[in-house]
């Protein structure tokens, strides 16, 4: 998968990168390597688009559920593939997990994110939940456990932009945007137009304090 | 947020509307086949009720269990309070009970502020005195915005037994942090002699009120806490002061009516209008259960002693 994504131009240009590396500046750039772009980023979704109608007999009794940041305009964009390629109108929602994170005892209560389960509910349907990166997998248990208090889905997948590796748990991805290989110290940087401006994804070598705008390191 | 809730006036614009923003994303929680969130399991929240309370005692006991928290429930009578332990003694009790949050009611102002001193979890005040009642005048807010979209700019009136209401005291701080103009109605002898150095202004007549008013909140007749003639009679009390269907007809269309419960029908309210579309009295009491959450939430949800 990852040749579907060669690299963008910009990439490999480490110095040039390092130029924006102003960890105080308010522009939604990063001192790092820039792995996807806007166009990488547009066929990625439009290759797991087909590979969603592939594998779910034409997404008939697929709801697509974004968590919350940067995977509910994801989930978006890629209901809007689908009614695209095939005119299939698939339900798009939004899951929070925050009151089912494993973690919250380790940081101040946070601020929740919005749920918006369609109107259809998930009860025997195809759920494909949709997230930006997938990094530990805790995120995604966390949601396996929101659905369940929601609905009981007939199947539940996952489809993420980015694989950076390093599973803590037995959980794997469908559909993968990319799958980047990374070490521990590295963090993935997603930036997406709905919420940031602009579509990118950025491998940011050994972590800087900043986290203006961008994913931080661990979920 | 702080590490307790004590009054509402100790909340800024932000930390409000914090709550209330968290407790608008638990409302759906109400909807769902399963309304139960792992997030508090393993805490113990201690409802310490010395006075006589049915909903606000109910409430806090269904926001904890909603959110999986062991809930404790202990009320002054019929326990060690009855055979004399003071405050101090019970709260060391609490906390060699491993208590994570108490929710306490008094009928002494300041019992709450005393009891932080004591215990290191979390104390909420669900009512101290005639001092403040901060979880109702948040979901006070959270029904005013639901309704009408907004707090800031609204004007609100808040009618009757100001000087008894510790619901009054907390609505107002909050109200005008939330960007209301708060005005009091109510006879001279039932406001508070400080009421000069509130943040809201003061009327004594009712109907003059009505038409520029967005929400009127109506007080209960507080008869257990008068030990002196405060008023000639019920009836006069009521016709100068309740609100009936023709009081009700000066509002503007949009206007709601609001109630803390538990209400005097006929004193304070005609049931007419205790019934009526515009009256959120019921809406209140649900909202009171995502409200309360929301503060369990923010109280306890997190690791302690960061915020």
């Amino acid at each position: 998968m990852a040749a579907l994504n060669p690299p963008s131009g910009g990439v490999g240009s480490g110095s040039a990168a390092q130029a924006h590396g102003d960890a105080h500046g308010n522009q939604p750039q990063f001192a790092g390597q820039i792995v996807l772009g806007q166009a990488e980023i547009r066929r990625a979704l439009t290759r797991i688009g087909h590979e969603i109608l592939e594998r779910t007999d034409g997404a008939a009794d697929v709801v697509l559920l974004g968590i919350p940041t940067r995977g509910v305009p994801l989930a978006r964009r890629l209901a809007a593939r689908l009614d695209e390629t095939e005119s299939i109108v698939v339900p798009v929602g939004s899951l929070d997990i925050t009151m089912y994170r494993d973690d919250l005892r380790l940081r101040p209560a946070r601020p929740l994110g919005h749920t918006e389960v369609p109107a259809a509910g998930i009860d025997d349907k195809i759920v494909v939940l949709v997230d930006d990166v997938l990094y530990s997998g805790r995120t995604i248990r966390a949601a396996l456990d929101a659905l369940s208090d929601i609905g009981r889905p007939r199947a539940v997948q996952l489809a993420v932009l980015v694989d950076r590796g390093h599973r803590e748990l037995p959980i794997r991805p469908d559909y993968v945007g990319k799958n980047l290989p990374t070490s521990k110290r590295e963090a993935v940087r997603v930036l997406l137009t709905e919420t940031d401006g602009a579509d990118s994804v950025t491998l940011v070598g050994a972590v800087a304090g900043d986290r203006t705008g961008g994913r931080s390191v661990r979920r | 947020m702080n590490r307790h809730l004590i009054s509402a006036a100790d909340l800024n614009r932000d930390e409000a509307i914090e709550i209330l923003d968290t407790a608008e994303e638990l409302a759906q929680v109400a909807d769902r086949p399963i309304r139960k969130l792992p997030t508090l399991r393993g805490r113990t929240v201690v409802n310490l009720f010395y006075e006589d309370s049915t909903r606000t005692r109910i409430s806090f006991e269904a926001a904890a269990k909603r959110l999986s928290a062991d809930v404790i429930n202990f009320s002054a009578k019929g326990s060690s309070v009855a055979k004399g332990e003071s405050l101090k003694d019970t709260a060391l009790t609490l906390q060699a009970m491993g208590a994570d949050a108490v929710v306490i009611r008094h009928n002494a102002s300041g019992a709450p502020h005393r009891l932080a001193g004591w215990v290191s979890g979390s104390v909420v005040n669900a009512g101290d005195g005639t001092h403040e009642h901060p979880t109702q005048a948040l979901l006070d807010a959270f029904t005013i915005r639901r309704r009408l979209g907004r707090i800031d700019g609204l004007r609100v009136a808040i009618v009757g037994d100001i000087l008894h209401s510790r619901v009054a005291r907390s609505n107002v701080w909050l109200l005008t942090t939330l960007g209301a103009e708060v005005t009091l109605v109510a006879p001279p002898t039932l406001l508070p002699v400080a009421v000069g150095g509130w943040p809201c202004s003061v009327s004594y007549d009712f109907p003059a009120i009505l038409p520029g008013s967005d929400v009127v909140m109506m007080l209960r007749v507080q008869h257990e806490r008068m030990t002196d003639a405060y008023f000639p009679s019920v009836r006069e009390y009521s016709r100068r002061y309740g609100l009936d269907s023709d009081r009700l007809a000066l509002l503007p269309e949009h206007a709601i009516v609001m109630h803390p419960g538990p209400m005097n029908r006929g004193v304070e309210i005609a049931a007419e209008v205790a019934d009526s579309a515009r009256s959120t009295i019921v809406e209140q009491v649900a909202n009171g259960v995502v409200v309360r959450m929301a503060v369990l939430y923010l109280l306890l949800g997190g690791s302690e002693g960061t915020r």
